[in-house]
């Protein structure tokens, strides 16, 4: 599963005047969760609509799936799902109806259709309502009928622009699990966010943009580390006396917090959990919980621009 | 650029679902009740005026459409009243619906190219509008049959199938020109106001305003006036210019392939020669109305290729 499915070197897409996409360089593998994150307006879109060739590419090339989906549209719209930010349907039509004109346009024969719909419908939760117009769905609903679309498509790659805006958690936690299931059958997923650390636990790899550019990218441990010089987060909850000079004393560790009552945030270069139970042992302290996390990418995030800024790099303009 | 794959793939899907929309939308029904209920009305009368005065009249059926000497109240003037109209409102939402509804990333991320759904579209519009004047065209001829009791000759068959034609171009018209303020306008009430207020412009105010502009760029000249005859440079700015609303280019052609006895320059030109005035034969009205036909199938096709470049370069995004 080493194979890579999407490839883009120094694409940039400009508007007029405006650079909405500069000069960034990615690769997805198949069967991998890679996350576009980044504020609103950072270019994410813009590249996700060079990638099915809905908008030309200034300069740079793309290559998805071996074909360059300005000049091969139609092979790669066959092979990509595309899940728009807020997906919109025709509400006069039931789901299913929506389900089998998208079908049709994809090319799948007419008596595979039904077959098709339902099955998708089953998997994404919405077995019950195919029947029903789509104009009394909730937005939960629709995101999952856009999920089935592209189950029913049977996709090479799925690309989801904010999913997850406007879901109530629980949709949130139920469409991550959905995606996690399709990174499962080998399916590449490209998720573009702006809520970071709600799909940074989904993510393989995550694209940080800022102003059209990547900022930073590989796994958030690798982000974690070559932001903050520490990979991992232990949550140490223990009762005892002079506990944060003890912790910051573990080899490992860079930084130590308070957190609250007897609580302390350590970043560590690796997991020092025992290391950090010892030590609190050691100093006759009552370890109550010990925790390890990877560092949340809002962190990670407001620090590396946070430096930027004071270093005047010209990432942070 | 060379692009792979035929941009007709997918073509029949949006077709049929459009049409299928259409068809069974209350938006095309109100508009067929609306034409019938117009319609009905001027043939009911035409068909009693006919009753009561012709005699001997060999074009009887054609009367039907359009009574001579009728012209406010005449099936063919209901038809280029009502028929923009009927066009303009299957065709003003067509586009810019699809952004605001969001589907349009949607199913253009579908292996499709824009071609497809824009000429799918299309020829679902002028399919609907097809289907609604054929229907009209039939109900008459039969209220015709059953009120008039004579049948309709060969030759007033084929004019009358080459009005229908004339009318289905003109209604193309007024769909390619909604359809490119939908493709032009992201709002559908903006688009659905342009439409109509350029519709009202042709029909209410152009043509008085092509006799002025007419005077104006080329005056008349006083030894015509005092004639009483038009100038003829005159007329022709002023025909040339009334010409550019299709509303006059349809009334033309209507008027050469329903009145076969109409009184044309040629038929003036014979009374000063001496010879009689006969009514024209169907070959020769043809060729009459053959530039306004032409014209109205060129305008279509012209609107229909401005808005499919501005659709192309359109963003997709909303």
């Amino acid at each position: 599963m080493n194979d890579v499915v999407i490839e883009a070197r120094d694409l940039t897409k400009r508007y007029g005047g405006a650079t909405a996409v500069d000069n960034i360089s990615f690769t997805v593998k198949a069967g991998e969760i890679f996350g576009l994150l980044g504020p609103n307006g950072a270019g994410k879109t813009t590249t996700i609509l060079m990638m099915l060739g809905l908008t030309e590419v200034t300069s740079g090339t793309i290559n998805v799936l071996g074909h360059d989906p300005a000049r091969e549209p139609l092979q790669v719209k066959r092979r990509v799902g595309y899940l728009p930010d807020t997906v919109g349907f025709y509400d006069h039509m039931t789901a299913v109806d929506n389900l089998s004109y998208t079908a049709a346009l994809i090319g799948i024969p007419a008596r595979e259709r039904r077959e098709r719909i339902l099955a998708a419908l089953d998997r994404v939760g919405l077995p019950d309502v195919g029947n029903k117009k789509v104009g009394a769905f909730s937005r939960g609903m629709r995101q999952r009928l856009g999920l089935a679309e592209i189950v029913m498509k049977s996709v090479s790659i799925a690309i989801l622009d904010e999913p997850t805006s406007g879901l109530d958690p629980q949709a949130t936690s139920d469409l991550l699990e959905m995606i996690r299931v399709l990174k499962h059958e080998g399916v590449a997923v490209m998720i573009s966010s702006h809520l970071l650390e709600r799909v940074q636990s989904v993510c393989d790899r995550v694209a940080l943009f800022n102003n059209g550019r990547i900022a930073l990218i590989g796994t958030v441990q690798e982000l974690a580390t070559q932001v903050l010089g520490a990979g991992y987060r232990v949550d140490v909850e223990a009762d005892g006396l002079d506990l944060e000079e003890k912790l910051r004393a573990v080899p490992g560790v860079r930084s130590v917090e308070p957190a609250g009552p007897n609580r302390f945030r350590l970043l560590a270069q690796g997991d020092v959990r025992s290391q950090a139970a010892a030590a609190v042992v050691n100093a006759g302290g009552a370890l109550r919980q010990l925790a390890v996390d990877t560092p949340s990418l809002d962190a990670i995030y407001n620090r590396y621009f946070h430096d930027q800024a004071q270093l005047g790099a010209p990432h942070a303009t | 650029m060379q692009r792979e794959g035929s941009p007709w793939r997918g073509m029949n899907v949006v077709f049929f679902r459009e049409l299928f929309d259409h068809l069974t939308s209350v938006r095309m029904l109100v508009l067929e009740f609306l034409v019938l209920l117009f319609g009905a009305t001027v043939v009911y009368f035409a068909a009693e005026q006919i009753r009561n005065t012709t005699a001997e009249d060999p074009f009887l059926f054609m009367r039907l459409f359009a009574p001579p000497g009728q012209t406010l109240l005449s099936f063919v003037l209901v038809l280029s009243i009502l028929v923009p109209i009927m066009a303009i409102g299957l065709g003003f939402d067509s586009i810019n619906g699809e952004y605001n509804r969001r589907t349009m990333s949607r199913i253009l991320a579908q292996p499709i190219y824009r071609d497809a759904l824009l000429a799918g579209k299309f020829l679902a519009g002028l399919g609907t509008l097809t289907v609604a004047l054929v229907t009209l065209w039939l109900l008459v001829i039969g209220f015709g049959l059953l009120r008039l009791g004579v049948p309709p000759s060969g030759e007033e068959i084929g004019r009358l199938i080459v009005f229908l034609i004339v009318t289905i171009a003109y209604a193309g018209v007024w769909l390619a020109l909604a359809m490119l303020f939908s493709v032009l306008f992201r709002s559908t009430a903006t688009a659905a106001l342009v439409g109509l207020g350029l519709w009202l412009f042709l029909a209410l105010l152009w043509p008085a305003l092509a006799q002025v502009l007419g005077e104006a760029i080329s005056p008349s000249d006083i030894r015509f006036t005092m004639l009483g005859l038009p100038t003829p440079d005159t007329l022709a700015w002023q025909q040339a210019l009334a010409r550019l609303s299709p509303g006059t280019l349809y009334g033309e052609a209507v008027v050469a392939m329903l009145n076969p006895d109409a009184q044309s320059m040629t038929t003036l030109l014979a009374q000063f020669q001496g010879r009689i005035a006969a009514p024209l034969p169907l070959d020769q009205s043809l060729l009459q109305a053959w530039p306004q036909i032409v014209s109205l199938i060129a305008g279509m096709i012209l609107l229909y290729v401005a808005g499919y470049v501005v659709f192309q370069r359109q963003e997709v995004r909303a």
